[in-house]
């Protein structure tokens, strides 16, 4: 019955906001108003009051509205007779206790910075990650928005066993989601049992434990409120807007194990809002009726073998998980699963090992499919530490397949391999990096497992390309070798035929709405020199996409005529943007930082920011946390650079665009680039010191400052003046 | 010695507890109540009347005419159609015209109150913007009340103006609706002039055509329903607080033995909140405890007492069926009375006791009454002159019965905004969980049970009516006497969902906390009901138009003029609309035409039906029919989204795709 339930989310919400209201008061005391406080490196505050109220909390003293505000939103006790309408109170409730849960979780990043790991994944000494900072957020945001993860479950408390622990963790897993894990049951918390049983935590296994507290129930929620904010286009302060955003296209939901606390009830009538149920195994009242959720609100007392699927059907969420017949788990889930040196049976490539992946097109005739064969030892005839050469051959043939669609089923290889549980894949081509995991052997792994994969998985997301294929692995030495040369020549070949692929030899260009489900109002264009700047979609991609789907996220834009091929202006081009932003942004270039410069989704991999005083552009990656000489670090500069409008000086780039040779012909390319994170700098040196070559500039490359050499434009101007880097005497930018 | 006087020949009984008590009391025996009167008239209605046939619209006549008989049409040769018509049509015009000069007052109040001359203020902000919205009105650098005037001005001006642009609040309906009236060229121009255009196309020898006189019926209707009757609502909102859910109590029982009773009657709140704002000032309670009593007591009655039920809480102690009763307890020291529906027998009622009947209105005044006008700019003034008078009569009271068992709490106050904030809170109310439980079929549709008491069925019909219907998962909203009377039967209590309604409407009312039926205020609080209805069109999901909603509105005991009006304002707008009678009977073809041919026109309707489950189960028909038009009459399969689904919900109008900082 709803009346209990609401009366104990009330009930709970008053105990929370009281508890919130001492620590504060006694915070005040301690600290006073102008402390700062802050969840660690973000740009959005306390997410979910900035999002939902448009206050950012900075300090001890901006608490004092927000408490006033939770006061004004807790309303009185349910009675048991003649009762008041309830629902809308405890929703209010609910939201009342999350503003309190992230004061109260700010107090205590104050009072204990290292209470949390803040890290991506558990020390030894501590579980728990505390709350997703904007790098891991923006890292893993991308996953939302890309489709790769539909959502996330948010536990409370932990099952029965660590046994039913791993297994339901492995079933959410499968079906793609994040797994948000909270507070304890009877003292023992999930991850804790997941650790137990061997199984990786952290947000490379989507495991993530927030902590040991109910009230880190607001990391999960802050997560889907930042979602929403970065890349749904939704402004602080538009709560509505956040909420449906959330109702409609994060498919998260609240998973509680034992019983439900007050608290607890608290905390799941704030999720409501969000649209986001609670499933629990609990004998519990159930409130059926839809309406603010797009299904049930509450569903209870369900088994823990049904738990995941009634979940996902309460939440309305379809997962279409490919059946791969093979004995691990499979799915995106595991591709940050590592095989640590503990765990690892044998590997291959790598540099231990001659190792190489290649794929070709053959003719009809000459592809069986479904054919997967293995010359050479397997896994089961080896001992454990005897690594193997590997080469794998994949030859596919299609009455649609174009040799230049090669790289792009080949470059899934790796991700692909990764989904396997158990086997980690790192690099590509004849760098590749196989890790065989020890638990995966227990179940019986075979290198034609890898090959079955392929065959299935390729068909699935190729299909429309591809009608036959068929797998050959090699793991003798002399076998590898021919695949190694076969490999090399057919690189040699692609590589000659895509250098030579510009903006110049192709006619049309590539929309990219891919990420429309979670980015609805912006629209990429990709040319061949200049990558969607989420940086893992190019050009190819987008023809490939759009042979497979005409009707898909990659629309053919006939480029039209270059009007100016300094700023990259293309009548085509423009005419498209026009259109799709409904006369928003009438032009953009697509070399220009200054002049009508690209707009941006949320999920750009760096940014680029023109620097007044040197007169020369910045890059910054968002794994780079630290400062940079526009004042401003990557999670600000990410503000200035979206918002789906043109923002002279500031635009998102993929990384690759740093060393393309249309790198912002306008400014002056190459030349103008003066600062950049180290870690960005090591990534693409070859490729940088290479087009510092080309434009016959070799000594540019050491010109280019990194935080090494500062943090602030007048350190940077000294250092470029030192050098005599170029910027300082080009014609002003800005 | 106990008086037996259950009813009587010529009306039904009374089943009411608290009436059959305060009637059985020696205290009463002089009293002579609606039913007594019924008995010693000792004649039956008249036939020509009751269906619609007699004509007195000149002095030729009276004709009484007789369908179908050709000698029998009238000295003018007016048809049974036309007689028939020009009846109805008057009598819509009456309605609107006095829901119309109430809402004028309402304006002219607000007004003086956004100008300060008022111990009133302005309540609800964001209601007025929201309104200073739909005039066009620039708010900007504005004050609150600077906005309230020019607001009611507005308001004001769409009484009288003589343009042919349609009335404002038109643009409030769905779109469709709008077309559908733009087509018929039915858009109410202005208030009054509806009124006088009826009028005068019913006098001799001018609109003869039954088809084209209901158009102007249509218009002069939705010139009350969504002008003046919204307005009216609109405004009191903005000067008294839109209603929120609030804990009250209604039937006789609610008088006090040890305080003033002090009664306020009849429809416009103005006097009676000014009485509220007095009877709790320190001066007046003082006076009180001089004359012995322990405090003031003020309780409502018919319409004026749902408005400050719905508002502050205060006792509602009789509707329209029971204004004699209530005086017959000989526990009222005053009766406080404005306009409407107020019986010149309460007077008479009166003398039995040392009760005064105190009219307020120079528009409404009686013989036996003390008349004490109510001064708008002296609100406090007068309100503390009335009270004053009714303290004064405290000491001279004698034997009185309160049935003080028989009062029945209730939870009231929904109004259209606090039903979608009840449905999902500060940061998600809407209609949808309304709309998405309509769809998947807990909730089977919306009735509205409207109106007035009436001695001619028994008083408990709203209660079957109702009882029948949320049975049937129907959602029940409820105003004026036809609310209080379901709050008599106990079925405004958050528990009747669990006693009294079916599984599926249960359920939701215990999702929500709400009771199986809702307290929406007075008679003319009825735009309420056109509002949600709209939200419920645009919430998505039931349709285009208040025509497709699983929705139909019933008067089971309409008594006043008014209420033909409302119906007509709702059959215009396309609702379904049944009553127990209608005086239309008496043509075929005029009666054929408001129950049929009028849906082919506006998509709503007309009907008739005396049995109270009968009628139920004929509105559930209705429901039901609209729910296969809408094709949710069959279980639906759950659809569940993958992302391919998610990229085509397509954009958020307006949303950019920003970081942080880009506010």
């Amino acid at each position: 019955m709803s009346q209990i339930i609401c009366s104990a989310a009330i009930r709970g919400a008053h105990k929370i906001v009281d508890m919130a209201e001492e620590k504060y008061e006694e915070a005040l005391k301690k600290y006073g108003p102008e402390q700062e406080v802050a969840f660690p490196n973000t740009a959005y505050f306390l997410p979910i009051i900035y999002s939902m109220l448009g206050a950012k909390v900075e300090t001890i003293g901006d608490m004092k509205d927000i408490f006033q505000e939770c006061r004004k939103l807790l309303p009185p006790q349910v009675t048991s007779n003649l009762w008041l309408p309830y629902l809308a109170p405890a929703l209010d409730a609910g939201m009342a206790t999350f503003f309190a849960e992230e004061m109260y979780e700010a107090i205590r990043y104050l009072e204990h910075s290292e209470f949390y790991t803040k890290s991506e994944d558990p020390t030894d000494s501590n579980l728990w990650l505390g709350a997703a900072d904007d790098v891991i957020f923006r890292k893993r945001g991308v996953e939302f928005v890309d489709g790769s993860a539909p959502g996330f479950a948010a536990i409370m408390g932990s099952p029965a066993d660590k046994e039913m622990a791993s297994k339901i963790a492995l079933e959410l897993q499968e079906k793609n989601l994040y797994i948000f894990m909270h507070d304890h049951s009877n003292g023992i918390s999930m991850p804790e049992q997941l650790v137990d049983s061997g199984v990786q935590v952290g947000w490379g296994t989507r495991l993530v434990p927030f902590g040991k507290s109910y009230t880190t129930a607001v990391f999960a929620i802050g997560f889907a409120c930042r979602v929403a904010m970065a890349f749904g286009g939704i402004k602080p302060g538009d709560a509505l807007g956040n909420l449906l955003y959330n109702k409609d296209r994060t498919f998260a939901f609240v998973m509680a194990f034992g019983d439900v606390s007050d608290e607890w009830y608290a905390n799941a009538a704030g999720a409501i809002n969000w649209g986001f149920p609670t499933i629990s195994d609990a004998n519990i009242p159930e409130v059926l009726p839809t309406g603010v959720c797009t299904y049930e609100h509450v569903v209870s007392n369900i088994p823990h073998e049904e738990i995941v699927q009634k979940a996902i059907e309460v939440r309305g969420l379809k997962v279409n998980v490919s059946k791969i017949d093979i004995p691990m788990s499979f799915g995106p889930a595991f591709e940050g699963e590592r095989v640590r040196k503990d765990d690892l049976f044998m590997e291959c490539g790598g540099g231990r090992t001659p190792g190489v992946e290649v794929l070709v097109s053959k003719d009809m005739s000459e592809v069986e499919d479904g054919l997967v064969t293995i010359e050479g030892p397997d896994i089961k005839d080896i001992e454990q530490g005897q690594n193997l050469p590997l080469g794998i051959l994949v030859e596919v043939a299609g009455r649609e397949m174009q040799s230049d669609f090669e790289p792009i089923l080949e470059r899934q290889f790796h991700h692909l391999i990764n989904y396997i549980q158990g086997i980690m894949h790192m690099g590509q081509r004849n760098i590749m990096w196989v890790r065989i995991g020890k638990a995966a052997v227990e179940k019986g792994l075979s290198f034609t497992h890898i090959g079955k994969m392929l065959h299935g998985k390729l068909h699935q997301e190729f299909g429309a390309i591809v009608d036959k294929i068929q797998v050959k692995l090699y793991t003798e030495v002399d076998k590898v070798q021919e695949v190694m040369d076969l490999a090399k020549s057919t690189y040699d070949e692609r590589d000659k035929r895509l250098g030579s692929m510009t903006d110049e030899t192709e006619e049309v260009f590539y929309s990219c709405t891919l990420c429309q489900s979670f980015a609805p109002s912006h629209v990429c264009v990709i040319t061949p020199e200049r990558v969607g700047m989420c940086g893992a979609y190019n050009w190819l991609d987008g023809k490939a996409s759009y042979q497979i789907n005409p009707t898909g996220p990659n629309q053919p834009i006939d480029k039209g005529e270059c009007t100016d091929p300094d700023n990259g202006y293309f009548t085509g081009i423009n005419e498209f943007v026009n259109q799709a932003s409904r006369g928003a942004v009438p032009q953009v270039s697509c070399y220009s930082l200054m002049n009508d410069p690209m707009t941006a989704c949320g999920c750009f991999e760096a940014i680029a920011a023109m620097l007044p005083q040197a007169n020369g552009v910045m890059f910054v990656n968002r794994d780079y946390m630290g400062m940079t000489p526009s004042g401003m670090k990557f999670t600000s500069l990410a503000g200035m650079a979206g918002g789906g409008a043109q923002t002279p000086g500031f635009m998102g780039v993929s990384k690759h665009y740093i060393a393309s040779p249309k790198l912002l012909i306008a400014e002056g390319g190459l030349k103008r680039v003066v600062w950049m994170p180290k870690m960005l700098k090591d990534e693409l040196a070859e490729k940088l010191q290479q087009r510092c070559d080309e434009i016959g500039m070799p000594e540019l490359f050491d010109m280019i400052a990194t935080e090494e050499q500062g943090t602030t434009e007048e350190e940077i101007v000294a250092f470029l003046k030192e050098k005599g880097h170029p910027a300082l005497t080009m014609e002003s930018a800005v | 010695m106990a008086v037996k006087r259950n009813g009587c020949e010529g009306c039904a009984d009374i089943t009411c507890v608290s009436s059959k008590q305060v009637l059985a009391q020696d205290v009463s025996k002089g009293v002579k109540t609606a039913y007594d009167r019924i008995k010693a008239r000792g004649t039956s209605a008249c036939l020509f009347g009751s269906t619609g046939t007699c004509c007195r619209h000149c002095n030729m006549g009276p004709c009484q005419i007789i369908d179908g008989v050709e000698e029998m049409i009238g000295v003018c040769g007016a048809t049974a159609a036309t007689v028939v018509a020009r009846g109805f049509c008057r009598t819509i015009a009456a309605g609107a015209a006095a829901h119309t000069d109430h809402a004028r007052e309402m304006v002219k109040g607000f007004i003086e109150t956004a100008k300060g001359n008022s111990p009133h203020g302005i309540k609800d902000v964001s209601k007025l913007m929201m309104l200073a919205g739909q005039f066009g009105i620039d708010t900007e650098g504005k004050s609150v009340n600077e906005i309230g005037v020019e607001v009611g001005e507005k308001a004001l001006s769409e009484f009288g103006k003589q343009d042919d642009a349609p009335l404002t609040m038109l643009k409030r309906a769905p779109k469709k609706r709008q077309a559908i009236w733009k087509k018929l060229g039915v858009e109410p121009r202005s208030v009054d002039r509806e009124v006088t255009e009826m009028m005068h196309r019913t006098h001799m020898g001018v609109d003869q055509d039954y088809r084209n006189l209901m158009l102007q019926a249509s218009r002069c209707s939705l010139s009350d329903g969504w002008g003046s009757s919204m307005l009216s609502t609109e405004l009191t909102d903005i000067m008294f607080g839109t209603p929120e859910p609030i804990r009250a109590q209604v039937d006789l029982g609610v008088l006090k033995k040890d305080q003033v009773n002090v009664t306020v009657h009849g429809h416009e709140p103005l006097l009676a909140e000014a009485l509220c704002l007095a009877a709790q000032e320190p001066d007046m309670l003082k006076l009180a405890k001089q004359a012995g009593a322990k405090g003031i007591n003020l309780a409502g009655v018919c319409c004026t007492g749902n408005e400050i039920l719905m508002r502050r809480g205060i006792p509602v102690a009789a509707g329209f069926i029971q204004q004699e009763m209530v005086l017959a307890t000989g526990a009222v020291e005053a009766m406080v009375v404005d306009v409407q529906c107020v019986m010149q027998s309460v007077a008479q009622v009166a003398k039995s006791f040392h009760t005064e009947i105190i009219t307020t209105n120079y528009r409404a005044k009686m013989p036996d009454a003390v008349h004490l006008q109510f001064e708008e700019h002296d609100a406090m003034g007068s309100a503390k002159a009335i009270l004053k008078r009714a303290i004064g009569n405290y000491k001279k009271r004698g034997k009185c019965f309160i049935p003080v068992d028989t009062k029945l709490d209730v939870v009231v106050g929904f109004s259209h905004e606090s039903i979608s904030y009840q449905l999902g809170g500060r940061f998600r109310g809407s209609y949808r969980p309304l709309n998405d439980n309509i769809i998947n079929g807990r909730i089977r549709g919306v009735a509205a049970i409207v109106g007035c008491d009436n001695y001619k069925l028994a008083d408990d019909v709203h209660e079957k009516v109702a009882k029948e219907l949320i049975k049937n998962d129907v959602l029940v909203l409820a105003t004026g006497c036809a609310a209080t009377s379901l709050g008599r039967a106990g079925l405004l209590r958050p528990e009747a969902a669990r006693e009294f309604a079916g599984p599926g409407l249960a359920e939701v009312c215990e999702t929500v906390g709400i009771p199986p039926v809702l307290h929406m205020g007075s008679c003319v609080d009825n735009s309420r009901l056109l509002i949600a209805a709209t939200a419920m069109v645009e919430e998505g999901g039931l349709g285009e138009d208040i025509c497709d909603l699983p929705l139909s509105g019933t008067a089971p005991l309409w008594m006043s003029e008014k209420a033909v009006a409302i119906g007509q304002y709702f059959a215009a707008s396309g609702a379904h609309v049944i009553f127990q009678n209608l005086p239309t009977t008496g043509s075929k073809d005029f009666h054929n035409y408001i129950t049929k041919e009028h849906e082919e026109v506006y998509g709503g309707l007309w009907e008739v039906e005396e049995d109270p489950i009968k009628l139920a189960q004929k509105m559930i028909a209705h429901i039901d029919k609209k729910r296969a038009e809408l094709g949710i009459d069959k279980k639906r399969e759950r659809v569940l989204f993958d992302m391919e689904m998610r990229r085509d919900l397509g954009g958020i109008p307006d949303a950019g795709c920003h970081g942080p900082a880009a506010e």
